[in-house]
């Protein structure tokens, strides 16, 4: 109902006369803010999965708030985000419960926007040993508050073909003593079966420059904004990338597009980096008919890294009443196993939750992966993993830097001199 | 029970007829122009909401005149101006001029058919060139190959051929738009002045050149500041067709691309706002060039 029933009443005694219909404009511009507090409906902001997740929820939820309803706003993954950021810089139409990409965590870790969930009315702090540690330390702003509750978790893997891998006569353990062993296997690869190593050699670089960070580093700036591109990390990935593209190893395609995902399905990439996730993305629609070809194993070079996950905050400026409510579905959806494994279930989102990564679902065979057991590589894998600190800076560090691998690998230039461009580029704005 | 309305007087009519334009060009018009000036000053980390400003002087200035992508995105604008809007005026006055003479009663149908890509969404308009430029299914390397036997471009992903595509889409686009201007301003020149001027024997070409062009100089003057501005606001276009992201290093990314992404992807607002009131003052020096190009040509004569 858009109009309070004084107003209606009102209406119905009065014949319309301008005043009323003014009168109308006005109460059609306030309704929503009343309505919201009498109807008691919990506001999710979510992007495409995570929107699933909740929305699977629901039922359990209804059974203990039967009076509080969910209202689930999916936004596609960009949009969301600048939705976030405009709701946040403005206080207007918070989500009650936001959810936010890892990356987003860190950007917005230090505006101020977001709840600190340590205060004792969430006092997130005594389930800290029941989250995985390195996602619940991502969370952690500069001032140590936490912001944000882990929900799902993206652990580093490389995933391959295996009928190609046997046709090169190959086996898992040449891909992984180190990068360079990996790159010298894509080469045979190539040699024998004409398949490229990787669909883009950006994700190969991603995934180097992510490993051998101390706890706390940044992987473009360090704790005191000091620029870290210029740099034997970030060197040696140029240098392999290059390497990679010399030997005309990669399939040079934009990921995520239509041709990057054709070549899946047709085998002509025969390894692929990413997080866990990226299994569900390949079987339920880059590739599902490649199911059973694929295996799973630990990145090359016992490379540790977290690559994207999921977390619910709270708003600061968010309708105070429904802040405890708000905090209940986020316990709900982080601390409650049963929850967390049927996001596994059906998304394929690795939890979050250390009781849910020792549930027996995470030993059972995946069809994708010719029914290995590689949940359990994963769960090995997040131990591992330790909190990588989220400039503020990141993501144009991040556009900055691949800006300079393109020229590298299509223009040939130096590439000491591309890290000092782009190490310029990020000094300029590394304090601002 | 009935009320008595105090009745307006016709005074305040013209005010309260007006008042909806006036509210939503203050809310739309004249408060975001103001805010982004009072942004430029300022350091603002926007999901700390409005409290979270910070008085900083000139520093986004400043900031903005040493970022090198600044200026790469200004030259990328620059370049991307000229290529799609000289051609534009070239193509647009020949092809103005001959609908005028030789279309009589299918004028507004061939007109309807210029201007169509000017009222189509540009949404629409970019996936239709991101199948047609596609690499291996497109139909312009289809046609290409047919043709010239050559080889597959990748007109979207390549630093060298990503401008040039989108310059040919704008180009597109507007040439019907620039079209309709100067037939416009062609169908306000006396016939008279036409039919002396075949009298005394002049050609087709020297009417063009000596009553056509005189007579529509003005509406030139119109179309080419339209473009000036148009081409160094240019956004959408190379915003979807790069996938919002300006394209391989940054070959397609306009200034308008580059502070939307300072703002809304880099989330410095600051920085964004003092870099779109820097590129105020280049299209305001731009057009106050092309006034006076206009200008002294028209005192010589």
């Amino acid at each position: 109902m858009t109009f309070s029933d004084d107003f209606m009443r009102g209406v119905r005694t009065f014949a319309p006369s301008r005043r009323a219909v003014l009168a109308a404009g006005l109460a059609a511009a306030v309704a929503p803010a009343v309505r919201a507090k009498e109807a008691r409906t919990l506001t999710v902001a979510a992007f495409p999965l995570v929107d699933q997740i909740v929305k699977d929820a629901i039922p359990q939820w209804q059974q203990r708030h039967p009076d509080v309803a969910i209202n689930v706003v999916m936004r596609q993954y960009d949009d969301h985000h600048t939705a976030m950021t405009t709701a946040l810089s403005t206080a207007v139409y918070l989500p009650d419960v936001m959810a936010l990409e890892a990356s987003y965590v860190g950007k917005f870790s230090d505006g101020g926007g977001l709840s600190d969930l340590l205060q004792p009315r969430y006092d997130i702090g005594r389930y800290r040993d029941r989250y995985v540690a390195y996602a619940y330390d991502q969370a952690i702003n500069h001032k140590g508050q936490v912001v944000a509750a882990p929900t799902d978790i993206g652990p580093g893997t490389m995933l391959y073909r295996k009928d190609l891998l046997d046709r090169a006569g190959l086996v898992e353990s040449d891909l992984q003593p180190s990068w360079d062993a990996y790159v010298d296997a894509g080469i045979k690869i190539k040699k024998a079966t004409g398949a490229n190593l990787i669909g883009n050699v950006k994700t190969l670089k991603d995934l180097m420059i992510r490993g051998g960070l101390h706890k706390g580093q940044g992987i473009y700036f360090d704790a005191d904004s000091n620029v870290l591109v210029n740099s034997p990390r970030f060197q040696r990935a140029f240098e392999l990338a290059l390497r990679v593209r010399r030997n005309q190893l990669e399939g040079r395609l934009e990921t995520w597009s239509n041709e990057w995902a054709e070549a899946f399905r047709r085998g002509a990439t025969a390894t692929e980096l990413g997080g866990s996730w990226m299994v569900g993305q390949l079987a339920n629609w880059v590739a599902p008919k490649t199911a059973g070809l694929w295996r799973a194993a630990q990145l090359p070079e016992t490379t540790w890294v977290s690559y994207g996950g999921t977390y619910y905050a709270i708003p600061r400026d968010s309708d105070p009443q429904k802040k405890a409510l708000a905090w209940e579905l986020i316990e709900m959806m982080t601390l409650d196993p049963s929850r967390q494994l049927a996001a596994l279930k059906t998304q394929d989102a690795f939890p979050a939750l250390l009781a849910a990564q020792d549930a027996p679902m995470l030993e059972e065979p995946q069809p994708f992966l010719g029914g290995q057991r590689a949940r359990v590589l994963w769960r090995e894998a997040a131990r591992h993993i330790t909190a990588t600190a989220v400039h503020k800076q990141a993501k144009f560090a991040e556009d900055a830097v691949n800006a300079e691998l393109d020229s590298v690998l299509d223009d040939g230039k130096d590439i000491r001199t591309a890290l000092a461009d782009a190490a310029s580029l990020l000094e300029l704005r590394a304090r601002r | 029970m009935t009320m008595k309305l105090p009745r307006l007087s016709p005074k305040w009519a013209p005010y309260v007829f007006i008042s909806p334009f006036l509210l939503l060009f203050v809310v739309f018009g004249i408060f975001p122009l103001c805010f982004s000036l009072y942004l430029a000053f300022q350091s603002w980390e926007p999901t700390g909401g409005l409290k979270a400003m910070e008085y900083v002087g000139l520093a986004n200035f400043t900031f903005a005149l040493k970022d090198a992508w600044f200026w790469k995105a200004l030259k990328n604008t620059l370049w991307l101006a000229i290529a799609s809007g000289v051609p534009q005026h070239l193509a647009a006055l020949p092809l103005a001029a001959f609908i005028h003479t030789s279309f009589k009663r299918l004028r507004d149908g061939v007109i309807a058919v210029y201007f169509l890509p000017y009222i189509t969404s540009t949404v629409a308009i970019a996936i239709m060139f991101n199948a047609l430029f596609s690499q291996d299914y497109g139909m312009i390397n289809a046609a290409l190959a047919q043709l010239f036997g050559m080889e597959h471009i990748d007109w979207l992903h390549d630093v060298a051929h990503v401008k040039p595509a989108i310059a040919f889409i704008v180009f597109w686009r507007y040439v019907g738009f620039n079209t309709v201007l100067y037939l416009a301003a062609m169908q306000t020149i006396p016939g008279e002045l036409y039919e002396a001027a075949t009298l005394d024997g002049a050609s087709r070409w020297r009417q063009f050149f000596h009553i056509t062009l005189p007579g529509i100089k003005p509406m030139i003057f119109f179309g080419v500041t339209l473009s000036v501005i148009g081409g160094l606001q240019l956004f959408e276009e190379p915003f979807i067709l790069t996938g919002g992201k300006g394209g391989l290093q940054q070959s397609a990314m306009t200034s308008a691309v580059y502070l939307f992404r300072e703002a809304f992807d880099f989330n410095d607002f600051g920085g964004a706002s003092a870099m779109s009131w820097l590129l105020f003052v280049v299209v305001a020096l731009l057009t106050w060039l092309t006034n006076l190009a206009f200008r002294t040509r028209k005192g010589k004569q």
